[in-house]
């Protein structure tokens, strides 16, 4: 029997986007429904009742909540093609401590576009000393995977496409400062898997520019 | 040869706790290093240099951060004894989920209890936190543990937290046996377990520690 996927998600979403592009690895057919955060549907509400979040990945009926946890459920069921993780399990949880550590960068994000003054040039600080700490932890390898593209990699790719609207609200240069790490962006983006499951950074500027309206930040 | 096993910790975190707990099951021997946060080792900072927290493993020489990723890791080097995680994958998923909800509300939440001076911060983060142990107290259900007939990945993520119990019911003037009798009768099964027993600290021990912070901070 054919396995049903279905992925509730956000078009904007980086968090949704590591989903779909831990699917497309996988080579995975899937139903994409997109979700209003503003009225929540009451299948996402039924999904998540948790936290009433997406992305959820429901698979046969059942949900699977949490960006990273969805990845590691999809390396795990359709083990027998592009491992995500490796399997020496001191590397695993090198990949998982420093996936954790890309999540930082979300909160971190918000704050260059929503804050302003101070408090966004803190975190602008911040998210340059995570981004070159990552930067760092890459070295010469392809991938953080290593040769292979891997868990870390899916973790902090879909952040690549939000990059030019962070540099833009946040007046900094991600390629200036980490130069290494936006080869590897670039390096990524030819996978497939990568450059069809992220969005346009111009349309995420956009969505940008949007939001920051919708909650009167301009 | 044998493992050699290191545990950076301090004493009330109920973080290292969890490790503790995680040795314990897989009947592993260790050395455990008492570390001073004011005035953090350079073995501390070497070997987790990017959060500088605890708990740290370093297992032969090789550092392991984040509680509940050392857990996993306990668990999958060690996989022939007592498994935390299920082998099945969306029994995983569920077990990662509700250990990652542990973490995200718990803590934060437990911290306006104890931390802050009185008033509506204080309140909200009683209520919001008696709300987050109903919500586990329902997954939990009528199963002897988190884990099912047996102790698993969720169980070791939330009993640590028991030894607080007593230390946010003292400054949020509330009773978690009334709000959720179901969660602390889980709480002495798992006392049960020499595993847990042995890992967790002393309650009033640990009222006496927060006092002290409390004190230290200006709060008391």
């Amino acid at each position: 029997m054919a396995d049903e996927i279905i992925l509730l998600d956000l078009w904007a979403s980086m968090l949704g986007m590591r989903v779909r592009v831990a699917l497309a690895e996988k080579g995975l057919k899937y139903e994409y429904r997109e979700q209003d955060l503003r009225n929540k549907s009451p299948l996402l509400l039924e999904m998540n009742p948790v936290h009433k979040k997406i992305p959820v990945l429901i698979h046969n009926g059942k949900p699977i909540c949490e960006s990273l946890i969805i990845v590691q459920y999809i390396d795990e069921v359709w083990y027998n093609k592009s491992p995500l993780l490796p399997s020496d399990p001191y590397q695993r949880a090198q990949a998982r401590f420093w996936a954790d550590y890309t999540d930082k960068l979300y909160e971190l994000g918000k704050q260059l576009w929503l804050a302003k003054g101070e408090e966004q040039e803190t975190a602008k600080k911040g998210f340059m000393e995570c981004l070159k700490l990552l930067e760092g932890e890459l070295g010469d390898k392809p991938y953080f995977g290593g040769e292979n593209f891997g868990f870390l990699d899916v973790a902090l790719v879909s952040f690549s496409c939000w990059f030019f609207a962070y540099e833009s609200f946040g007046n900094f240069s991600v390629e200036a400062e980490c130069p290494k790490l936006v080869a590897w962006s670039k390096r990524c983006m030819e996978k497939e898997s990568v450059s069809s499951s992220l969005e346009d950074p111009l349309k995420i500027h956009g969505f940008v520019i949007m939001m920051r309206k919708e909650l009167g930040v301009e | 040869m044998a493992d050699e096993i290191v545990l950076l910790s301090t004493w009330p975190s109920m973080f290292s706790m969890r490790v503790r707990v995680a040795l314990a099951e897989k009947g592993l021997e260790y050395e455990y290093r008492e570390e001073d946060l004011w005035n953090k080792s350079p073995l501390l900072l070497k070997m987790n240099p990017v959060h500088k927290k605890i708990p740290v493993l370093i297992h032969n020489g090789k550092p392991i951060c984040e509680s509940m990723i050392i857990v996993e890791y306990i668990d999958e080097v060690w996989n022939h004894k007592s498994p935390l995680l299920p082998t099945d994958p969306y029994q995983r998923a569920e077990a990662r989920f509700w250990a990652d909800y542990v973490d995200k509300k718990l803590y934060d939440i437990g911290k306006k209890i104890i931390w802050s001076t009185k008033g509506e911060e204080q309140e909200t983060g009683k209520k919001e936190f008696i709300e987050c142990l109903k919500l586990l107290e329902r997954e939990l259900g009528d199963n002897p543990y988190f884990g099912g007939e047996n102790f698993g990945f969720v169980d070791v993520s939330l009993v640590t937290f028991s030894c607080w119990f007593h230390t946010y019911e003292s400054y949020g003037n509330f009773s978690i046996e009334t709000e959720c009798p179901k969660l602390i009768a889980w709480t002495k099964r798992c006392l049960e377990k020499e595993s847990v027993s042995s890992s967790l600290a002393d309650p009033h021990k640990i009222h006496d520690f927060a006092s002290g912070m409390r004190k230290r901070f200006g709060i008391e």
